[in-house]
């Protein structure tokens, strides 16, 4: 039982920042129709253009749910810029165990609706 | 006393009759090089994915080889050794899969795989067509007996209704005898669910199809592969299967379709072999079933399919059913002791080879079936898990997916006790 390392399945149990954020900068939703899994995320950026919390709520796979975990934690401080030009490999080494082409779009599927909610806010700030 | 012995009898013939399948179903599985495959180092190969696609035996594997090592060339094309060989070889497999279907030789067209013969029938629906029209599926349907005929009676005006499930187990005869009416013009039904394994009443419907004047079209994807069929006694106009999911290789498959319908029925593809004069205006179309081939066909793959059917009948179809009877009602008994799992579909006399099913924690929990199948493979285990191309279903039974074990005629009771045994230590993972 190699893939669920220890964390994984501690952030999938006791996901972090798991939680809707009443003051956030933007918010964005998507789901993965393969297999249903669904992410909710919300951003609050500062006056600077960095991220200064992420919150998310879901549903479905452990590895999609644990992947947007720890994603919470990791953008945290980080610019826009810099979650926008995070991709698969950024993600692979956050999740720490292989995956497989189809898992691994589980666990894209938290960074890619960040990525929208970034977006979003561009679009409404910019 | 008398009673003790003849239970000990009992006992003991049960038990020889197990210990022979044993024997027979390892016999079978020698065919099968494939089964030998280490997953990882030390993790042997548990294949419960049959109903995606069954692996092939070494003489099906071996006639493909020999057909691109000894005659390979075009088929109906050129005068020469090889093309006579190659032509009377592909010939000879539609006249083995007629056989196996009892069908007539010029019933059976070779496709690409069902979805194709399913396209195929829908495409010809247009001609026949008008605004108002109707065409029934069933609430249980594979996409590819779906969005075809979504996309036909858009673009005709036709409306497509549907048979409603009784339960999520079975078709719910009623409904078929409303929804089929005189402005019914297909009625296209899955022989068997790929979802809930439900075996459907198709001759029932057929002849309620017939007393409305509307073509019958069955989904054989699960069925073919499975039981054993017989095309003129089902009262259906259309069969449609795919070679991959019976020993066959992939790219090939088949549409059987009634000969008086064929004859004045639109082809889906035009070009060569299809034709019987052509001048530069116009073109006539070639006997049955050539009408329905254009193009070089995949020769290799039917003379695979015709070698897979010679295998299956060896076996005999009624074998094959029990061998599969067997494994699904041996996985229902023990699933129903075990209370973290829930099991989709109906009964083991009213279903084929597939069982669809969900595993909960100790807090009844759903735990993905991504995550469940992740953990069978880390265990050498293959099962199919997600939405099996039946999202609509899925989305009325109010479950984001499924696991799906699917057997086949080389799958073991062991193989069964252990992939239970990792589903036991899935669940404690997820505690």
């Amino acid at each position: 039982m190699n893939i669920y390392r220890e964390n994984i399945l501690e952030h999938y149990k006791n996901p972090l920042n798991h939680e809707e954020m009443e003051d956030a900068s933007a918010d964005f939703e998507d789901s993965n129709p393969v297999c249903g899994d669904e992410i909710h995320f919300w951003v609050k950026i500062s006056d600077d253009g960095k991220i200064e919390r992420a919150t998310f709520k879901g549903t479905g796979c452990a590895i999609s749910q644990a992947s947007a975990s720890m994603l919470t934690e990791t953008v945290e401080g980080m610019s826009i810029d810099e979650v926008e030009e995070m991709g698969s490999d950024e993600i692979r080494e956050l999740v720490g165990v292989p995956l497989s082409p189809v898992r691994l779009k589980c666990a894209l599927l938290g960074l890619k609706v960040l990525q929208g909610a970034l977006l979003k806010y561009k679009g409404e700030h910019q | 006393m008398y009673h003790f012995t003849l239970y000990l009898k009992g006992s003991f013939y049960i038990y020889m009759v197990a210990s022979m399948d044993e024997a027979y179903i390892n016999e079978i599985r020698k065919d099968f090089p494939i089964l030998e495959t280490k997953v990882r180092e030390g993790v042997p190969l548990i294949y419960l994915d049959n109903a995606a696609t069954t692996q092939k035996p070494r003489q099906v594997i071996d006639a493909i080889s020999e057909y691109y090592l000894k005659y390979n060339a075009n088929v109906h094309r050129g005068i020469h050794a090889l093309s006579e060989i190659a032509s009377e070889k592909y010939e000879d497999a539609h006249s083995k899969v007629a056989k196996f279907l009892n069908a007539k030789f010029s019933e059976i067209v070779f496709t690409k795989n069902t979805t194709e013969g399913l396209n195929l029938v829908a495409h010809g629906l247009r001609n026949l067509l008008s605004r108002g029209d109707e065409i029934v599926v069933t609430r249980m349907e594979h996409h590819s007996n779906l969005v075809p005929f979504q996309i036909v009676a858009k673009e005709t005006g036709a409306v497509l209704k549907f048979i409603e499930m009784e339960d999520f187990e079975k078709l719910d005869l009623n409904s078929a005898e409303k929804v089929i009416t005189d402005k019914t013009k297909l009625v296209s039904i899955p022989h068997m669910s790929n979802v809930l394994g439900t075996i459907n009443p198709v001759k029932e419907i057929a002849q309620i199809a017939k007393e409305h004047d509307a073509l019958m079209l069955v989904d054989g994807a699960q069925s073919v592969p499975h039981l054993k069929i017989d095309f003129k006694n089902l009262g259906i106009d259309f069969l449609s299967f795919s070679g991959h999911k019976m020993l066959a290789p992939m790219g090939i498959g088949g549409l059987v379709g009634r000969e008086e319908v064929l004859a004045n029925y639109e082809p889906l593809l035009y070009g060569g072999e299809m034709i019987r004069n052509v001048d530069y205006d116009i073109a006539t179309w070639n006997d049955l079933p050539w009408k329905f081939e254009a193009g070089t066909p995949n020769v290799s793959g039917g003379i695979g399919l015709g070698v897979a059917v010679d295998y299956l009948q060896n076996i005999g179809m009624d074998k094959v059913h029990q061998i599969e009877y067997e494994l699904t009602k041996y996985t229902l008994d023990r699933f129903e002791e075990l209370d973290f799992v829930k099991v989709y579909g109906p009964d083991a006399e009213h279903r084929g080879g597939v069982v669809s099913f969900n595993v909960y924690n100790d807090s009844g929990q759903l735990i993905h079936p991504h995550d469940v199948s992740t953990l069978l493979d880390e265990n050498g285990i293959a099962i199919r898990a997600g939405h099996h191309c039946a999202q609509p279903l899925m989305k009325s039974m109010h479950i984001p997916a499924t696991n799906r074990i699917s057997f086949y005629i080389y799958n073991t009771k062991a193989e069964v006790d252990r992939t239970i045994e990792v589903l036991k230590q899935i669940k404690d993972i997820f505690n």
